[in-house]
């Protein structure tokens, strides 16, 4: 079972403001779920590999050639603050 | 040579592993095709790739994945022939994706070894741990605006290689060393530039400390070194830190921390602590990354002679010092320049040449070895003058400095000049007949038993003929003529 | 004259071709039906003229006898696809106005091919969905109704508005993306034809990613020609998508010989699950017969890890879309909501921006691969994964298709199924495990049920056989004749 502080700790990670009072409710939902999710245990998998590519495939590579960027308009064109083809953030004090 | 720190209880021994980000050198970036090269306008060399846009997808660069494979070979490291790009996922204004491709349980190099030379002539051993394959973040600026901290996205996807040490360094030394030796590898291998000032090589320092012959105690890591001077300065106030919170009675808390090398201080950077969980997981983007050893033959067959057995061949070849063929072979130019020079002559003095005066002039003028004024071959006519009797060690220097400023051939400047050495018996003994001469007391002093004056006399004769005159020469006639 | 915005693709292009109608009337009565019909809630964003002037292009290049595949074809094109200069949403708020600078390879190979963009289509937002209901633009209608009744349906999802139109004949065919059923649950709502190829066989570059081991792209058609013709357009090897298939493109249209003597069909006893609808039992008996009248050889077979797919799926897929998801953080585009702090603006943002089960997906997906539940729940499910892919490479040694149910039901109505996400996410159980194996599945109308409304059967084939699962698609459907239609467009 989750309990609301385990969810607001998620909720962070994922930087998703979640009202106080929807933690419990969220809880109860997620762990919902996870309980459904839980029937997997019941799958021996012993000596199974994770799935880790779809189809049997080999990756695609491509050549060192410079074939993109010199575009910083189009990069900064949907940016909700940008600043001289910067973007701009609330500032970060570290 | 052991670094023992004393403390009030007694010793402490300082155990310091390293991990550098070295830029992958590349036209491209690692999965995308805007340019790696450093500087230009802000979000100028960005792909939408780069900029994390929706839709967006990452293709391997595949000179990156050799880079990466040549520096394992340069390391002596294992090459695994199967390795995973991983996500490495956190938020912050510089990471576009939300998350940094990394590799994470498969790199794509494992364990391999560096040597470090000691100025003492002594080696030592480094194991590095892994070198994987991964993305460089973007570049956030806090100082151009009050409230706003502005964001270019130029170095964002640039390949680097990180290279984990084993924790196997015990003094700032070592570690000063192991940065220098894996910068020349690198730079051997044309893998990195190695330049740490426009951040193509850039250290995260783990430092603790303990007693002698204890396991290990708890690290500190101290983020973004940028110079070597800094990391062994680091190293050395974090590891008095740690003694002296131990002594102190109090504990050293597994932290990163930030290097203020003004202060001569490190300090905790709380605000990067906060509930990290990167939540790694295999990029389903990317396939798992995959090659045959015919791949890593073919790489393999392109390494050129690396700093170490280069080191070996110097000694064997031409009889140095340990230390002097190490400090010869930092630089795959510099080696190069010696082994010009020292071709078909004696390597000792080629190596002495070359470093007591073509490196101090170098490094005074903060010239590259490949922008020296005085050619390899240059220097090698001028040590033959000095063979052959031309012109004297002495004045050799000065004809040295002339070749420096004036670019020309040693031979014509001594013509020039007129500095060749007199070897003409009959010009030194006019001269040195002139000067006993003159010094008639003197002279009756060496009669008399004071020998050690011929020296003040070879040196008046030397004068007289402006240096000119063999010393060797000088000196037997004045024997003669004093001593019979 | 049958009305132009009945026919099919191919019935257009021979049309087109013979000069009965240019491509300027075919897209201008297009776009009068899709205006017309604008209480589907079938577009987010309409694209009259890009379409006018694309059908314009089409007729000068009809003209000069260099027409593409589909020359001259009105289709939409799901708002997951980033269309240059036009508005992208995946139905998000996130999104807000958001232009990309770039076209999605799908979308762009459409274009090449000669199709003309009548707009972009809505969905579940993000692809989250299987009623269409979660999008920010609201959900769309089902051009269906239940015999005698009023009440509104969902078209399924996430590809509900492709399906309402092309079932509404306001578009001739559209995109879809299928990640665990999008593709074949809502062509199964819709009456129509839905075609999820084989992972891989369709470029990702450019289209809104989800889930990004799972997400593929396919056609929605009226009828199974259309899917082939449409896939070839569609499809390619793509260097800018690293899991892009390099494999050559063969003609889809050409494999559909309407013979399949001898060819063996599986019939997974899995898919039997208690309590299944005898409705959707009965269609697919009869599709059996269909199949064996046909002179296929049908046997059953057995897919073991059945049961656990949803479960794995629900670990997976929200792992990478948490994720994916990451990238709507208010810095380079879409929604900002400002905060005090960087991480302010992102919680701000990200709270705004997304939807429920959006966030519901996200938090659950950062849940399992966080630290310490990671081996439990993602590698665990990946392994089942492995499992139930192993079962399809198993069964296929013995059969060449398989044929089941698209969906446990027909389609339901809007607001239903909404209280509780495992029942929502129960539409998929015939859909996911394919998804999950990467497999091809085509889902075609072939029955209705006792309230008139349109059910689909399933076929499953072997990777990159996409012609087979044409081929006995062809067959089926054929012998089922659906030839329904829903009331509002004169059916």
């Amino acid at each position: 079972m989750l309990d609301k502080s385990t969810v607001r700790n998620i909720a962070f990670l994922a930087r998703i403001d979640v009202p106080d009072a929807d933690l419990e409710p969220l809880a109860h939902q997620l762990s919902g779920i996870l309980d459904w999710v839980e029937q997997l245990q019941e799958v021996n998998t012993d000596g199974v590999h994770p799935m880790s590519s779809v189809t049997e495939m080999t990756m695609t590579w491509r050549p060192d050639e410079v074939t993109d960027g010199g575009h910083r308009d189009k990069v900064t064109a949907n940016a909700p603050a940008a600043r001289d083809g910067f973007f701009a953030v609330p500032k970060v004090v570290e | 040579m052991s670094y023992i720190i004393k403390g009030e209880t007694g010793d402490w021994e300082v155990v310091i592993g390293l991990e550098v980000h070295a830029q992958v050198t590349s036209q491209a970036k690692l999965f995308s095709g805007a340019s790696a090269t450093y500087g230009g306008e802000a979000n100028d060399h960005v792909s939408f790739i780069d900029a994390g846009f929706p839709g967006m997808l990452p293709v391997i660069n595949a000179y990156c994945v050799e880079q990466a494979v040549k520096t394992g070979l340069g390391l002596r490291a294992q090459i695994n022939k199967r390795s995973v790009f991983a996500r490495k996922n956190y938020f912050y204004a510089d990471l576009p994706q939300g998350y940094q491709i990394s590799q994470y349980e498969l790199p794509v190099v494992g364990v391999g070894e560096v040597v470090l030379d000691m100025p003492d002539g002594s080696s030592a051993v480094v194991g590095i741990e892994r070198l994987h394959l991964e993305q460089d973040a973007g570049k956030s600026m806090h100082d151009q605006h009050p409230s706003l901290s502005l964001i270019d996205l130029n170095r964002s996807g640039v390949a680097l290689m990180e290279i984990v040490s084993m924790p196997d360094m015990r003094s700032p030394e070592q570690a000063g060393a192991y940065v220098r030796k894996l910068r020349s590898i690198l730079r051997y291998l044309g893998t990195c530039d190695g330049n740490m000032d426009e951040g193509s090589m850039r250290c995260d320092v783990n430092v603790s400390v303990r007693r002698p012959g204890e396991g290990y105690r708890t690290r500190c890591e101290i983020k973004n070194v940028n110079s070597v001077r800094f990391v062994m300065q680091a190293i050395e106030v974090e590891a008095k830190r740690h003694v002296e919170v131990y002594e102190g009675g109090g504990k050293i808390m597994q932290e990163t921390r930030l290097f203020d090398p003004n202060k001569g201080e490190t300090r905790s950077m709380r605000s990067k602590e906060h509930a990290h969980d990167y939540r790694y997981f295999p990029d389903p983007d990317l396939l798992p990354l995959e090659f045959d050893d015919a791949f890593v033959a073919r790489i393999k067959a392109t390494l050129p002679e690396l700093p170490d057995d280069k080191k070996a061949r110097f000694m064997d070849v031409y009889g140095l010092s340990p230390y002097d063929a190490s400090v010869l072979v930092v630089e795959r130019e510099r080696a190069e320049y010696f082994e010009a020079v020292a071709k078909g002559r004696d390597g000792k003095k080629a190596a002495n040449w070359v470093i007591t005066n073509l490196f101090g002039m170098l490094n005074k003028a903060g010239l590259d070895v490949t922008e020296s004024p005085v050619a390899a071959d240059q220097l090698g006519q001028l040590i033959d003058l000095i063979e052959d009797g031309t012109v004297s060690g002495r004045l050799a220097k000065e004809v040295f400095e002339i070749m420096w400023e004036e670019r020309k051939d040693p031979a014509v400047i001594v013509e020039e000049r007129g500095m060749k050495q007199v070897t003409d018996s009959g010009a030194i003994e006019a001269a040195c007949d002139e000067v006993i001469a003159a010094n008639p007391e003197k002279a009756n002093d060496i009669r008399n038993g004071k020998e050690k004056l011929i020296a003040w006399f070879i040196g008046q004769v030397m004068k007289q003929t402006q240096g000119k005159a063999n010393p060797g020469a000088v000196q037997e006639i004045l024997k003669k003529k004093l001593l019979g | 004259m049958t009305k132009l915005t009945s026919l099919t693709i191919a019935q257009c292009r021979d049309g087109l071709r013979k000069g009965d109608f240019s491509a300027r009337e075919l897209t201008a009565t297009y776009i009068q039906a899709m205006e017309a019909h604008r209480d589907l809630n079938a577009y987010i964003t309409e694209t009259p003229d890009i379409a006018l002037s694309r059908a314009q292009d089409a007729d000068e290049r009809l003209k000069a006898g260099t027409a593409g595949a589909m020359e001259g074809i009105p289709v939409a094109i799901k708002d997951l696809f980033c269309t240059e200069g036009v508005l992208t949403t995946a139905a998000s708020h996130i999104l807000d106005g958001f232009k990309p600078g770039y076209e999605s390879t799908v979308s762009a190979n459409l274009k090449k091919a000669g199709a003309v963009m009548l707009g972009k289509t809505n969905l579940d937002e993000f692809a989250m969905g299987s009623s269409n209901m979660t999008s920010y633009y609201g959900g769309v209608k089902n051009p269906w109704k239940r015999q005698g009744e009023d009440t509104d349906l969902v078209p399924g999802g996430s590809s509900g508005g492709s399906a309402a139109a092309v079932a509404a004949h306001i578009a001739a065919a559209a995109t879809g993306t299928d990640t665990g059923g999008s593709i074949r649950q809502p062509a199964a709502f819709c009456g129509i034809t839905g075609l999820k190829p084989t992972y891989g066989r369709c470029s990702r570059w450019g289209v809104v990613a989800f889930a990004s081991s799972l997400d593929q792209a396919g056609p929605m058609t009226r009828d199974v020609r259309d899917a082939a013709i449409m896939l070839g357009a569609m499809a390619g090897h793509d260097p800018k998508d690293a899991t892009s298939a390099n494999l050559p493109l063969p003609d889809f249209e050409a494999a559909l010989t309407g013979d399949i003597r001898g060819l063996r069909v599986g019939i997974p006893k899995e898919y039997r699950p208690d309590g299944l609808d005898p409705q959707i039992q009965a269609l697919w008996d009869q599709g059996v017969e269909w199949l064996k009248a046909a002179g296929a050889e049908v046997r059953e077979i057995s897919l073991p890890h059945t049961k656990y797919a949803l479960a794995t799926y629900y670990i997976v897929a929200p792992a990478e879309c948490s994720s994916n998801l990451a990238r709507y953080d208010g810095v380079r585009f879409g929604l900002r909501v400002d905060g005090d702090s960087l991480d302010d603006m992102y919680m701000n943002t990200r709270a705004a921006g997304f939807g429920s089960e959006v966030k519901r997906r996200i938090l659950m997906g950062t849940y399992v691969l966080s630290a310490g539940y990671y081996d439990a729940y993602y590698l665990k499910a990946q392994r089942v994964r492995t499992l139930i892919a192993q079962d399809f490479a198993n069964a296929f040694k013995d059969v060449d298709v398989i044929l089941t149910p698209t969906a446990p039901s027909a389609a339901f109505g809007m607001g239903e199924n909404m209280d509780d996400p495992i029942t929502m996410y129960l539409n998929d159980v015939f859909t996911v495990p394919t998804s999950l194996a990467g497999l091809p599945g085509l889902s075609l109308p072939a029955g209705l049920d006792t309230q008139g409304l349109p059910l689909g059967l399933q076929l499953i084939g072997k990777p990159w056989d996409e012609e087979t699962v044409l081929r006995v698609g062809g067959v089926l459907e054929t012998a089922a004749g659906f030839t329904a239609k829903p009331a509002l467009v004169g059916g």
